[in-house]
């Protein structure tokens, strides 16, 4: 279902994004950032539209109070795409960096909930720090 | 002619945006329509995830956040 805009007058406007790549680790990254847009903590975004430059989704990003991109491994595809698209305030979360090696990591429920905490707790401390 | 959308459901940040678009657009010596979109389904074609957002001729310039009027010029030439 797609989500509704939010409104800019109510609250903290936070997007996530994430790679769907074709590894593991791609499925990984999509299946956590549905997990903590589901959670409330972001609204999900399509990072195509970035890279396709859909002016809507583009200007959604750069005003964004914060942005988390969740990429699957090093290569950093979802955090590049955001950056080229003129976006400044990113979270970054890469899989490989908390246990999860691409084509090692198999996608299941708990494989998800690690990936769900531990994108919440990003995106809430970046939001705080940027708020200080 | 110079095409303006407000798109948003009448907040304040949305009345904020449509003044200084309009004070941008006067200022700038343009001739322009302005138009507000309150409809969420029209507003969700555009792709935005968040309200207030401009349109300038078919173009989301901005989301999100209200620019002042010397940003909105810069958006509109």
């Amino acid at each position: 279902m797609q989500q509704l805009p939010t409104c800019g007058c109510g609250g903290s406007n936070r997007l996530v994004f994430s790679c769907s790549g074709a590894a593991d680790t791609g499925e990984l990254a999509d299946r956590g950032a549905r997990g903590i847009a589901r959670g409330g903590a972001a609204q999900m975004a399509c990072l195509a539209g970035l890279g396709g430059q859909v002016s809507g989704i583009v200007a959604s990003a750069r005003g964004a109070a914060a942005v988390l991109v969740v990429d699957g491994c090093p290569l950093d595809c979802g955090r590049r795409a955001l950056e080229l698209a003129g976006c400044s305030r990113i979270a970054h979360l890469r899989l490989s960096d908390i246990g999860f090696p691409k084509g090692h990591s198999p996608v299941t429920d708990e494989a998800v909930a690690r990936v769900v905490a531990a994108g919440r707790q990003l995106i809430n401390d970046f939001d705080k720090e940027s708020q200080t | 002619m110079t095409n303006l959308l407000i798109l948003g459901t009448g907040c304040p940040k949305c009345k904020k945006l449509a003044e200084h678009a309009e004070a941008a657009a006067r200022e700038l010596g343009l001739e322009f329509d302005l138009v507000k979109v309150t409809d969420i389904k029209a507003i969700m074609g555009f792709g935005v995830m968040m309200t207030p957002a401009l349109v300038v001729n078919d173009e989301v310039k901005c989301a999100g956040n209200v620019p002042s009027v010397e940003e909105i010029k810069k958006m509109l030439v």
